[in-house]
């Protein structure tokens, strides 16, 4: 997989310059082209602080039930915002009305500043549906070129697939790639126009580890060339380890918004395994109050309340005690599952 | 952007197998198989005479109607025009582009037709410029409801409608068998229908030398003011 840097690191450094009229050259950079020298810039941002999307007291219903629950949250320029949540809370619904795809029933949405129907968006803003989205019968490369025409200063579709690892599958049919295939050219689509901001439901969903980390890297160059991100995912470790800020959402409402290590906290877990049957109740015992320890599954042992040396030494020296070796003893954080199970009582992906 | 549109949609229907058997290798078998041969009694005259006009007409609804209908509607089940909407193309552009295209396409058929036509034998009369109008006034027509259908129906119903509606019309809208041959309370309904003006109207012009089919026009400017009108109002892009 080609290393080509597509998005201009130079880009955070330009934010907040408007750029000068007629700054939109019509030109790509092409394969084996200094990318780094002479290169069209993201130059027509808007001013940094401006929210790249707002959104107040969302309201989304389809008959009774309110798919979108007077939902709130700004997604910042240069950061990457995951909306987490089960299916059916309601994040590909907030999705497709920042997209212009439905109208809200109450509350405000601004996108780049402006009304989410607005068409001068169109060409500021990228879009990677669910699924599909291109004809069967379109061939990666052609179907990405023909939208690269519609931009007026878009990536050059051949180094954009080359980056994504399709240069190989450039003329074959959509219906014929895989669905990680199909998944990456769907991203190539969404950004191949320069945009300020992408919306990305569920990138990452059925591609393989490796399909995987080129999306992340590919996330990440976005992010740091300035662009406001916005995606969905149901994968923690992908929330935790792309977004600079966490929604988390449940039936359509938000149930805990920060970064992800304010979201995980200073709570901490201590995690060991032993042989099994080993008095819990005994060892809980030991523990200052308010400790929980439980054996799951069998031979696995997990030590929850305030982790601090002193908790510790009492569970090494109890183990030391009773002759238990604790093997892969370890002290975690809390990960977003457990945020999630915590705050909704459900596991996030039933 | 919408020539780059169009010039992608035309690139995708030829490449489409299934397209070219309709809009191309249906009409030139019909148009060869039913002129060589004495399987029809088609009146006086040339049989290809009154073959050829015919046989454009059933062009005209195998690109404007059937494939346009069938193609449109599997971009809209597979959320193609959705994706199209979020970029800068704006839909009216979507739309002239598939006009266009669906117009290309009807050029290259009607070369193909009347090339084979005049290598049967094939006189034309009457003025290009009125046969031209017939055919531009069919596309609009056939092209509103294929929108239509594609707009509001789902994918698979458009298919297995479209198809049938082609099959139909081609069997009795005076294609390629007379409308003379059916009973004359019938015979004044099929003539009401698009089909049948285009047929009627082309071989007015081409067989009989009219100038300007006044019935057949009308026909079909009231086919396509209904058609375009329903489909601006109901179309739905996803």
């Amino acid at each position: 997989m080609s290393s080509v840097q597509i998005f201009d690191r130079a880009l955070t450094r330009a934010r907040g310059r408007r750029a000068a009229p007629g700054a939109r050259r019509v030109r790509t950079a092409g394969p084996g082209a200094d990318l780094s020298e002479g290169r069209p810039k993201l130059g027509f941002m808007a001013p940094p602080g401006d929210g790249a999307v707002e959104i107040d007291a969302l309201v989304k219903r389809y008959g009774p039930t309110a798919a979108v629950d007077g939902l709130s949250f700004h997604a910042a320029r240069g950061e990457v915002t995951a909306m987490l949540g089960p299916n059916g809370a309601g994040k590909t619904t907030t999705i497709e009305i920042c997209e212009g795809f439905r109208r809200a029933d109450s509350g405000t949405v601004r996108v780049l500043g402006r009304d989410p129907g607005d068409r001068e968006l169109r060409a500021r803003v990228g879009v990677m549906p669910q699924s599909g989205g291109v004809p069967g019968t379109a061939r990666a490369g052609e179907f990405l070129r023909l939208v690269a025409s519609f931009h007026a200063s878009p990536l050059d579709p051949a180094a954009l697939l080359a980056r994504l690892g399709l240069t190989e599958q450039a003329r074959t049919p959509f219906r014929r790639l895989s669905g990680g295939q199909q998944q990456r050219l769907s991203l190539a689509v969404a950004v191949v126009g320069r945009p300020e901001l992408v919306f990305l439901d569920e990138p990452t969903t059925g591609l393989d580890p490796q399909a995987r980390h080129a999306t992340w890297e590919l996330v990440g160059e976005l992010r740091a060339a300035g662009v406001a991100v916005v995606l969905t995912t149901h994968h923690m470790d992908e929330a935790e380890r792309l977004a600079d800020q966490v929604v988390i959402v449940d039936h359509g409402r938000i149930v805990a918004e920060g970064s992800p290590a304010e979201l995980t906290g200073a709570e901490r877990q201590l995690r060991f395994r032993a042989r099994p049957g080993l008095g819990v109740e005994e060892l809980l015992s030991a523990l200052p109050v308010g400790s929980t320890a439980k054996e799951s599954p069998a031979g696995h042992y997990l030590i929850e309340g305030s982790v601090d040396p002193g908790l510790l030494a009492t569970v090494t020296a109890w183990c030391a005690s009773h002759g238990v070796m604790a093997d892969d003893l370890r002290i975690e954080r809390r990960t977003l599952e457990d945020v999630f199970l915590e705050l909704t009582g459900r596991e996030l992906r039933s | 952007m919408i020539l780059a549109q169009t010039g992608y949609e035309i690139r995708t229907l030829l490449r489409n197998g299934e397209q070219l058997l309709l809009t191309l290798i249906i009409p030139v078998v019909l148009l060869t198989l039913f002129s060589a041969t004495s399987l029809l009694d088609l009146g006086p005259g040339d049989r290809v005479d009154f073959l050829a006009p015919g046989v454009l007409a059933l062009a005209v609804m195998s690109t404007a109607f059937t494939g346009q209908a069938i193609g449109t509607g599997f971009e809209r089940r597979y959320g193609v025009l959705k994706r199209l909407g979020a970029t800068p193309l704006p839909r009216g552009g979507l739309i002239a582009a598939k006009t266009l295209t669906v117009l290309a396409v009807e050029a290259i058929q009607a070369a193909v037709i009347c090339a084979v036509a005049l290598a049967l034998g094939w006189h034309p009369h009457g003025d290009p410029f009125s046969a031209v109008l017939l055919l531009l006034l069919g596309t609009a027509a056939f092209s509103g409801f294929g929108l239509l259908m594609a707009g509001t129906l789902r994918a698979e119903a458009t298919l297995a409608a479209a198809n049938l509606v082609y099959i139909l019309l081609l069997a009795v809208g005076g294609v390629v068998f007379p409308l003379d041959d059916f009973p004359g309370g019938i015979r004044s309904a099929l003539e009401l229908l698009p089909i049948a003006a285009l047929a009627d109207g082309l071989r007015d012009v081409l067989q009989h030398g009219a100038a300007l089919p006044g019935g057949p026009l009308l026909i079909l400017a009231v086919w396509a003011a209904a058609g375009l009108a329903l489909a601006a109002r109901f179309f739905k892009w996803e």
